[in-house]
């Protein structure tokens, strides 16, 4: 074996060795590197109960009210298997919709409320003219009609 | 003649100083014409409206910030490995296009992030690791500057270079791996793009123009560290006096 080659050996396998010790030090940081956690983690009791944490979801169709004072919201987050229900006092952002995801901060009341301090909109990672989406929708509702 | 006369640098000099007017001139057209889809030709979003078309410039640069990334790791595991001259400058003229790329992703997924998430900036995996990105190029080049000596510099540049990769995959499927706030990828190898198709083509014609601006920036950038380095060879003083 040539020197040179030995020592693209050595460097390929310093960099194998790299990746495993990231892939160990990811896999042990495994639960920090969580931005949020689902109704079903929650419910599951992964989520911390002395410290303030993120949940996730979609927010419930037909769950938000809005309370006198104009600020208060009250939803439900869902991940379809387990909900929690939501007090937020704030301005929400744009995206903020029924049916749409979210990403809530704030601590779990010992009633089973969580106070929200920040709310935060996820969307996904689909772009179309909105015909395309209303058509998508249609369809939808069509199959569904189809199978009842 | 054959591949390695080009790892010589006086041919390479040579030939860079021929391509970049090409790669220059494509990159403004393919910019132009890339704009010109994202802001007129493509469609509104049903859910963004008009605020996602800063994704022609976020997603290109995103891409081409990891991109030059590894392409500087491979050219500093060859130089490394063989001792090739001209793997050294490519990876130390990449670096400060690199860096601008990562530093325009991140700036403009702030811009976006305000309006649509409701916040500049969140620790998400995804946002984290690109940061760690920038860090990592900030880091190597600060690296070249403060070793005098250039052979040394170029080797702790590319081991520091080479560790660092290992943060690019983290970056890509930072989204699959971990609840990250970020969406996942519109655009993979392993399904069909989930985006109308005028908007993919503008975003695909951005990153075009990102690559050949690269390329050509690049090109200027190595043909400085060619005359630097080869000073005292008879070429560069033949070059030097005809200008």
């Amino acid at each position: 074996m040539k020197s040179r080659h030995k020592k693209l050996l050595v460097i390929v396998l310093g960099v194998v060795g790299i990746g495993i010790a990231a892939a160990l030090i990811l896999n042990a940081f495994q639960s920090n590197l969580v931005f949020f956690f689902s109704p079903s983690d929650v419910a599951a009791g992964k989520a911390p109960t002395d410290r303030a944490f993120r949940i996730g979801g979609l927010v419930e169709d037909g769950s938000v009210k809005r309370e006198g004072d104009g600020l208060t919201t009250r939803f439900l987050v869902t991940d379809t298997a387990k909900t929690i229900q939501v007090v937020y006092t704030g301005i929400l952002p744009d995206l903020f919709k029924e049916g749409k995801g979210v990403v809530a901060e704030g601590r779990m009341g010992e009633d089973g409320l969580f106070n929200a301090s920040q709310v935060l909109a996820k969307h996904d990672e689909n772009y179309m003219p909105p015909e395309a989406a209303h058509a998508l929708e249609q369809a939808a509702k069509a199959q569904q009609s189809l199978a009842q | 003649m054959n591949l390695y006369t080009f790892s010589s640098p006086v041919n390479f000099y040579q030939l860079s100083g021929k391509l970049i007017p090409w790669f220059m001139g494509g990159a403004v057209v393919l910019g132009l014409l890339g704009l010109y889809i994202g802001f007129f030709v493509a469609p509104t979003d049903f859910q963004q409206s008009e605020a996602y078309r800063i994704i022609f410039i976020h997603v290109p640069t995103a891409w081409m910030g990891m991109f030059i990334y590894l392409v500087m790791a491979f050219w500093g595991a060859i130089g490394l490995a063989f001792n090739t001259r001209m793997s050294f400058m490519m990876a130390r003229a990449l670096a400060p296009t690199g860096a601008l790329f990562t530093f325009v992703a991140l700036w403009t997924g702030a811009l976006w992030g305000k309006p649509m998430w409701g916040a500049w900036w969140v620790w998400d995996a995804r946002l984290t690791s690109t940061l760690i990105l920038l860090f990592l190029y900030i880091g190597i080049m600060a690296l070249w500057s403060s070793i005098d000596d250039v052979k040394r510099g170029d080797r702790a540049g590319a081991l520091l270079t080479l560790i660092g990769a290992i943060n690019v995959p983290i970056i890509y499927f930072s989204v699959q791996w971990w609840n990250t706030l970020h969406q996942g990828a519109s655009i993979s190898l392993t399904k069909a793009p989930s985006m109308a198709a005028t908007m993919l083509v503008g975003m695909l014609v951005m990153a075009f123009a990102a690559w050949f601006y690269s390329i050509a920036v690049a090109f200027i950038r190595v043909r400085g560290i060619i005359l630097e380095r080869e000073r005292q060879t008879e070429w560069v003083k033949t070059i030097l006096e005809n200008d």
